[in-house]
């Protein structure tokens, strides 16, 4: 490959090369690169052939940039098919790249149309009717992917609550910056621990408003698998509620557009195996955490493998989660 | 003594620039960047406008609550690590309003429009220690 090609060049001809050996005589138009996904890049295009056009998404990894607790992308493309066996809606996989393919790890899928913006799902009125359905919704989709058959996937980490709260607070030491909300937390989190899950799941590990598309039908594609792991259901709920994903509307405590009534209805209703509902609150105070934990370890990507301004801007919003901490302490 | 604009003058100015003409034929993930960056001069220039007096004011609350004395961040380690100690208690009304006050001074920096911000400043007085 030419190396004084640009980095899209270098993109737009590893994909040539593959799209023509997966649909002969098709061409590659109108490549582009998205924005959002933080850790891993994502670039959409056409594949152009005499049968018509189909829009593609790319989700890659240069080596060596995905985050610890990732998956990797060949795992989040298993999981996505697992998925959509059970009736999860998502975008049908295409193709895994191999290292022949010479573009890094990663996997090709169908583009899903439609609204990823948290704050217009929560906010516009194009969505006012379908967010009254998207609470439960997001209940049925969850009772599917928590019955995902957790065999299949023996690489995924599997954690207790307590051996999580360890893991992330390992996290939080390793950034070496003292944050007395979070040692707060920690403790409280410590204190009021629940037990292991009677039955381990897969969990999503990052379904929140954010990673959903949504058109005027409902939720048509749930995204970005790469958190996944074997653990409690209700840790997927308790990040649902995660007032980061509220985009404002912090009254509608199901990603800022339903009530946890609704979703459990949802969950239920679609077979969901019993969840300890009780447990949302430490579950909503651990995915706050979580969340601060991540952003304050983006300091040191920042300053090491990635010095974006985004990563940079990503890492001062711990200080929002310190807030929502103290306000669920107080609560 | 250094010459005008000051350094909050111009950090503006230059993130009006990047939203006035931020490059609205760029790729998506370019225009993108650029609305983060002209946000990270804004938050930039509330630092150098805010820190300096809410610093000094968490290093007093933080001597009087330690009774010891030290810099910013060491003081923070200190307290950090009595509260993971339960050597002090966010039951202690003195701690959680010192809590209170930093994460608020923080905010008003960091994210001054975030939903928890403006709901803690509007419910504040209402909630009592845990």
């Amino acid at each position: 490959m030419n190396t004084s090609m640009s980095y899209e060049g270098r993109i737009a001809a590893g994909l040539r090369e593959l799209v023509a050996t997966l649909v002969p005589g098709a061409a590659v138009e109108g490549l582009q690169r998205l924005s959002g996904g933080a850790t891993q890049e994502t670039w959409r295009f056409e594949v152009a052939s005499s049968a018509g056009s189909t829009t593609m998404i790319l989700r890659r990894a240069p080596s060596g940039r995905l985050s610890q607790e990732a998956v990797g992308l060949d795992i989040e493309a298993r999981l996505i098919s697992a998925a959509r066996d059970r009736d999860v809606p998502v975008p049908r996989v295409r193709h895994v790249l191999t290292p022949d393919d010479g573009l890094g790890s990663g996997f090709i899928m169908d583009f899903v149309e439609g609204e990823t913006l948290g704050g217009r799902i929560v906010k516009s009125e194009t969505f006012a009717a379908v967010r009254e359905t998207l609470s439960r919704r997001c209940g049925e989709i969850l009772a599917k992917v928590h019955s995902i058959d957790t065999a299949q996937f023996p690489s995924l980490r599997s954690s207790a609550p307590m051996e999580l709260l360890q893991h992330w607070e390992a996290q939080y030491r390793s950034t070496q910056w003292p944050r007395p909300v979070f040692v707060c937390a920690f403790r409280w989190l410590r204190q009021t621990c629940p037990p292991p899950p009677a039955r381990p799941c897969v969990v999503h590990g990052d379904f929140r408003n954010g990673n959903l598309i949504i058109g005027a039908d409902g939720i048509r594609a749930v995204l970005d698998w790469e958190l996944a792991h074997i653990g409690d259901p209700m840790e997927d709920i308790g990040w649902l509620c995660v007032n980061s994903w509220r985009f404002g509307r912090m009254d509608k405590v199901v990603g800022g557009f339903g009530d946890l009534a609704d979703l459990i209805a949802g969950y239920n209703q679609a077979g969901g195996a019993p969840i300890r509902i009780e447990s949302c609150k430490w579950w909503e105070v651990f995915g706050t955490l979580r969340w601060g934990v991540m952003c304050a370890t983006m300091t040191a990507a920042f300053r090491t493998t990635d010095p974006t301004v985004e990563r940079a801007a990503i890492a001062r919003r711990a200080s929002e989660t310190e807030i929502d901490l103290l306000r669920l302490l107080a609560g | 003594m250094q010459d005008q604009p000051t350094p909050g003058e111009m950090l503006k100015a230059v993130a009006a620039f990047l939203r006035g003409a931020g490059p609205k034929e760029a790729q998506p993930h370019v225009a993108y960047q650029t609305r983060v960056a002209a946000n990270v001069l804004d938050l930039v220039a509330r630092e150098l406008a805010i820190a300096p007096r809410e610093n000094t004011l968490e290093a007093e609350r933080l001597r009087a609550i330690l009774k010891c004395d030290g810099s910013l961040e060491e003081l923070n380690t200190a307290f950090a690590e009595a509260l993971d100690r339960g050597t002090l208690s966010i039951m202690s009304p003195k701690v959680w309003d010192h809590l209170w006050a930093t994460t608020l001074a923080k905010l008003s920096i960091d994210q001054p429009a975030y939903s928890g911000y403006r709901a803690a400043l509007t419910d504040r007085d209402g909630l009592a220690n845990p």
